[in-house]
């Protein structure tokens, strides 16, 4: 028992190393000058998907419910907390608001995954996955329409651009499908240092999800995965560890949100559509499900990918197409898996014979 | 008036929902698989069209026909390269990654054949408006086109699969896949054939969508995908009659919800009354309850 404890433990910490090392090679990179303009603005988006593939891989890998709504917690996420860096811009120094804005988004993205998982996690396999599509939309649909700003009376909303009045010297700042603007600006003064805070949410993220796993609701957790039925029978209440899993995933991609708000300098709802949720669904089966590594791994790699073919203009986003057929075709096709471990023998025949011997 | 104006709108794209809805709920009774690239099949067929009439010169008839063709190809073609190494994969998220990767490829050889711009749609169906109460009531010739053809589809399709020898072979590999072969049902053969049909139903679907609406551009099938998609779960997925009444309601809802509420949560509407329809009903309208074994 003992023993394998360590093992898992000694994971994690390869988990964090690869993370922490990819962070160093990055800054001495940048440091010396190496980073190419294109590179440095991908750091940060790509912290947005690993901490969004993570938090997915929970609900898809662990809890083995196919959500096709995450783009819709990351939009909540993202909107609530801009929301609140807007409000508060005056009142506190830009640290303290940040780790608020943070929590905020957090808060309100697990709230949204309680109220949407009670109704949901009724539902089954296909069924999920089409209703988290649809809360998704739903999200987005309704966030298009909502006009919010402050003024000396206090905080207005409204539906329409026609009913959305404020007195003088109010603030808009949720202006229908124009979104938020100018969020970034908010924050001037660590800016430049969101790369690293991103790398520090990464680690948060990877330490809540891997603690979670292997905790005792961690296990009953795989346990309504693997046999919902036989789970029940020995007193596990599936319902509970369902949403427990799909509520911290769903404020995990709020913070995954809350990165990507303050990121960008206009935030628009329409990022926020199914493509954006198959897109990270695509880096957890890639990744391998229930693999955290390995969604970290595929989520940088895939969401880097088409960036880096852009020298191939319209021809890259075909490419990554063949390439996304191809992998999933090599990894998880019977005959190619059969030729792979026939390989593998090949190569490490003598000592495989061995070791059966 | 205005009422039964609307309505007639609602049926008309709710025909063409469920159309792209039955070759949906087809591939997912046999396959067991959501084939997300099914909305794009549809776009292919209308670029199909599109070009065979404006740059070879084809008559509409013509022009119908090899687009029926090709997509049936594609989907046969599809379906033996993509997702049959996947059938026996130990995820069924597998073959669904494989199907959106399938559908980014389609609409970005797509868009390198034929650009980002929009296309306007040739009028190919060209039949006369009909007026009805002294001209009151105004329908439309690809309106009432779209109603009859989606109703011949659905009952030759209900002919097909209750009587004919490939139709049950289809009901008995979406029932139980082994017993079936074991029955002396070439399970490959049959697979392909719904692929096949689904696809061929997919080109029609193209013409009549983009008939009624004629603009085509690389992304046209994604989102009519995604509401079939919906229109097949709210019919119950794997039911014929269900994928044709899903498909007529939601087109119905997504109308009324965008003369009556709002055009811009029309959306949002129809995706809120599938969520109550499967919270009281999760299998669907039509789906059959599957009582599960320990």
């Amino acid at each position: 028992m003992k023993t394998k404890m360590n093992k898992t433990t000694k994971n994690n910490f390869v988990t964090y190393g690869i993370v922490i090392l990819l962070f160093v090679i990055v800054q001495t990179l940048s440091a010396t000058g190496n980073l190419s303009r294109l590179l440095t603005g991908l750091l940060v988006p790509l912290c947005v998907y690993t901490i969004a593939a993570v938090s997915l891989n929970l609900v898809v890998g662990f809890s083995g419910e196919l959500s096709l709504g995450h783009a819709g917690f990351m939009c909540v996420g993202a909107y609530s907390s801009a929301l609140f860096s807007h409000m508060t811009a005056d009142a506190l120094p830009s640290v303290p608001r940040f780790i608020l804005a943070i929590l905020v988004g957090a808060v309100v993205a697990g709230i949204f995954g309680i109220l949407i998982g009670i109704p949901v996690l009724r539902l089954r396999g296909d069924y999920l996955a089409i209703v988290t599509l649809a809360f998704g939309e739903i999200i987005k649909n309704l966030i298009n329409i909502l006009y919010v700003g402050v003024d000396a009376n206090g905080i207005h909303v409204a539906t329409t651009s026609a009913g959305f009045k404020l007195a003088a010297g109010g603030k808009k700042i949720m202006k229908g499908a124009l979104g938020i603007s100018g969020t970034s600006a908010l924050y001037k003064d660590i800016k430049g240092q969101f790369f690293l805070i991103g790398v520090i949410l990464v680690l948060l993220t990877l330490f809540i999800v891997q603690n979670l796993v292997n905790s005792r609701s961690g296990r009953a957790i795989m346990s309504t995965r693997d046999n919902r039925i036989a789970a029940e029978s020995v007193g596990i209440n599936v319902t509970k560890y369902k949403l427990l899993a799909f509520t911290v995933s769903a404020a995990l991609a709020g913070v995954a949100g809350v990165l990507y708000a303050h990121n960008l300098s206009m935030l628009k709802v329409s990022v926020f559509d199914y493509n954006m949720s198959i897109l990270i669904l695509v880096y957890v089966v890639l990744g391998g499900i229930g693999n955290l590594r390995g969604s970290m791994i595929a989520a940088i790699i895939l969401y880097a990918l088409p960036e880096l073919l852009r020298g191939f203009a319209n021809y890259r986003m075909l490419i990554y197409a063949i390439v996304l057929i191809v992998m999933m075709l090599f990894n998880w096709a019977p005959a190619a898996r059969n030729w792979r471990s026939r390989m593998v023998e090949k190569f490490k025949g003598g000592k495989m014979k061995k070791e059966a011997a | 008036m205005s009422f039964i104006s609307y309505l007639k709108d609602g049926i008309s794209l709710g025909s063409i929902y469920a159309i792209i809805a039955l070759g949906y709920t087809m591939v997912y009774g046999i396959a067991k698989m959501l084939n997300f690239a099914h909305g794009d099949v549809i776009m292919v067929g209308a670029f199909v069209i599109l070009t065979a009439i404006t740059k070879a010169g084809l008559p509409p008839a013509a022009a119908i026909l090899i687009s029926v063709v090709f997509c049936t190809v594609l989907g046969i073609v599809i379906e033996k390269i993509a997702y049959r190494p996947l059938r026996k994969a130990s995820s069924n998220l597998a073959v669904l990654i494989t199907a959106i990767g399938v559908s980014y490829l389609l609409q970005n050889l797509a868009l390198l054949i034929f650009g980002a711009d929009a296309k306007s749609f040739v009028t190919v169906i060209d039949v006369p408006s009909v007026s009805l109460f002294g001209g009151q009531l105004v329908i439309k010739g690809i309106t009432i086109v779209t109603i009859v053809v989606s109703v011949i589809i659905m009952v030759a399709l209900t002919f097909f699969v209750q009587k004919t020898k490939p139709g049950r072979a289809m009901q008995a590999v979406s029932e139980d896949r082994d017993a079936a072969q074991l029955m002396g049902v070439n399970v490959n053969a049959t697979i392909s054939l719904t692929f096949a049909i689904g696809s061929g139903l997919a080109a029609i679907a193209g013409l009549l969508l983009c008939s009624a609406y004629p603009t085509l551009t690389p992304y046209t099938g994604a989102m009519p995908g995604i509401k079939a998609f919906v229109a097949a779960v709210f019919g119950g997925i794997g039911s014929i009659p269900g994928a044709m009444v899903g498909g007529i309601l939601l087109g119905v809802i997504e109308i009324f919800g965008k003369a009556y509420i709002s055009s811009q949560v029309a959306d949002a509407i129809v995706f809120a009354v599938l969520i109550i329809v499967l919270l009281v009903k999760p299998t669907g309208l039509f789906g059959k309850n599957i009582q599960e074994k320990v």
